[in-house]
């Protein structure tokens, strides 16, 4: 029996049902305990990057190679036609005529799932816009799994920028579905947006306001860090709050045995290097493992059974 | 009213009633009944033993469809339209909320890829209480109904 994500298109993490978060994960674990080298032997996938992204880039790139795929692309526009004015529909049309799969990025909000009405071939989304970025929430979700072997009933505390940081607002709504709670810890102008907070109310989900790391971290599995942007704030306001979202490593004394913490990096300086030494760090890891989530993406999508 | 009335000076057409005042002009605008070069009667204001005052468009030789009726649903849920053949009222569309709203409006994301594609728009419409939220399939965003609107 074909597996239910063959031939579908990986646009956005609302998309999904639990079952198909969890064979996700599945797959990437088994994936990283024993890797495949056959799984995409004879695919041509192609990687358009409208948008430069070196690291998700060369993530799938990496994985596709991985699985003994071969690759054809682009990373900037500007050397492809977009640049003469040809529609994304039109270069999707002929993309998808050449290869078994597309993996995109784009600028603008919904250009994955336009495309995907245009391809005759699965495409993946690899961030479009400020919207969804999926490949990130798997490689998310199989990370938590990784560390505390289950993604049921965990506490997870966001901190930072909850406002812009889509990686945030997917992993909320994808845990949602495993009855996780929440704590969210920023500055009140980065508040968690409305909208996902619906999502979390009508599915039950109990969520609470934190003021400070420190007061959370004896009762979480997962601190999850994002940055708080600078250019968000004027000068005055930067400084009140500068300081009160960043990790040092004098305060994971209170922490769980099994709390880890993840950042969807780059980092500059919200967790202090000296907590890259501690038990706690999973970060690196967590980039590491972004390479197993889209192997896994990618095998599910074109092939019936992994 | 019986479906054998005559409609004074509309033939052939559909009769637009029991329009929330103010919101005639609006439902002109969105459904480009003005471009459509038919003979268009508006009237604003008009007293009604119902609501008050109401709005009423009258637009000769177009017959609204099933789905467009349902689309005016979201800006005058109480509004009656009927289709007017030989003078006579052909058929009455009953209103429903619709479940999708496309191509009436642009979303009003400046980001979203539809404004510069060969697309349609596309909403998702939710019930919330006594409104509606829509929600743009291609951006994911979700706007309420009046936002969507006064950006056309
Ligand atoms: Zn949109």
């Amino acid at each position: 029996m074909a597996n239910p994500l063959f031939r579908k298109h990986i646009l956005s993490i609302p998309d999904f049902t639990r079952a198909e978060l969890e064979l996700i994960v599945d797959t990437a674990a088994r994936l990283k305990a024993q890797p495949r080298d056959d799984l995409l032997k004879g695919r041509l996938i192609a990687s358009c990057f409208f948008e430069p992204s070196t690291r998700t880039r060369l993530s799938f790139e990496t994985a596709i190679q991985r699985l003994g795929g071969r690759v054809i692309g682009f990373d900037n526009a500007s050397n492809t036609s977009t640049k003469k004015g040809e529609t994304l529909s039109d270069s999707i049309r002929i993309i998808s005529s050449y290869a078994d799969a597309i993996v995109m990025r784009h600028h603008k909000e919904g250009a994955a799932r336009l495309a995907s009405e245009f391809s005759e071939v699965p495409v993946i989304n690899g961030g479009d816009g400020a919207n969804q970025h999926p490949s990130q929430t798997l490689l998310d979700l199989f990370t938590i799994r990784e560390t505390q072997g289950t993604l049921e009933g965990l506490t997870l505390a966001f901190v930072g920028d909850l406002k812009y940081g889509r990686t945030v607002h997917s992993l909320a709504q994808a845990l949602s579905l495993f009855g996780c709670r929440f704590y969210f810890v920023g500055p009140e102008a980065l508040a968690m947006p409305d909208y996902i907070c619906e999502t979390l109310d009508s599915r039950g989900i109990s969520y609470t306001l934190a003021e400070t790391i420190e007061e959370v971290l004896p009762e979480i599995d997962i601190l999850y860090m994002t940055r708080v942007q600078k250019e968000r704030f004027d000068e005055a306001d930067y400084q009140k709050i500068q300081g009160r979202f960043v990790l040092r490593e004098d305060m994971l004394r209170g922490a769980r045995d099994n709390m880890k913490i993840l950042h969807p990096l780059p980092r500059v300086d919200e967790i202090e290097t000296a907590v890259d030494a501690s038990g706690h760090a999973y970060y690196f890891e967590q980039a590491k493992n972004g390479v197993f989530a889209r192997q896994a993406l990618l095998s599910l999508v074109l092939n019936e059974t992994v | 009213m019986t479906l054998t009335r005559t409609v004074e000076g509309l033939k052939n057409g559909t009769v637009i009633d029991h329009i929330p005042a103010g919101q005639g002009l609006r439902i002109l605008r969105l459904f480009k009944l003005a471009e459509l070069g038919e003979r268009v009667n508006v009237g604003f204001n008009l007293t009604s033993r119902h609501m008050g005052v109401k709005d009423l468009i009258k637009v000769e030789n177009v017959e609204l469809t099933e789905a467009q009726a349902n689309e005016l649903a979201l800006f005058a849920p109480r509004a009656t339209v009927n289709v007017i053949r030989d003078s006579e009222v052909a058929k009455k569309h009953k209103l429903a909320m619709p479940a999708t709203i496309e191509g009436i409006f642009a979303c009003p994301n400046s980001n979203c890829i539809s404004h510069v594609e060969p697309v349609d728009s596309f909403f998702y419409v939710t019930p919330q209480g006594n409104d509606v939220k829509l929600k743009c399939k291609y951006c994911e965003k979700g706007f309420s109904k009046d936002i969507v609107t006064a950006v056309e």
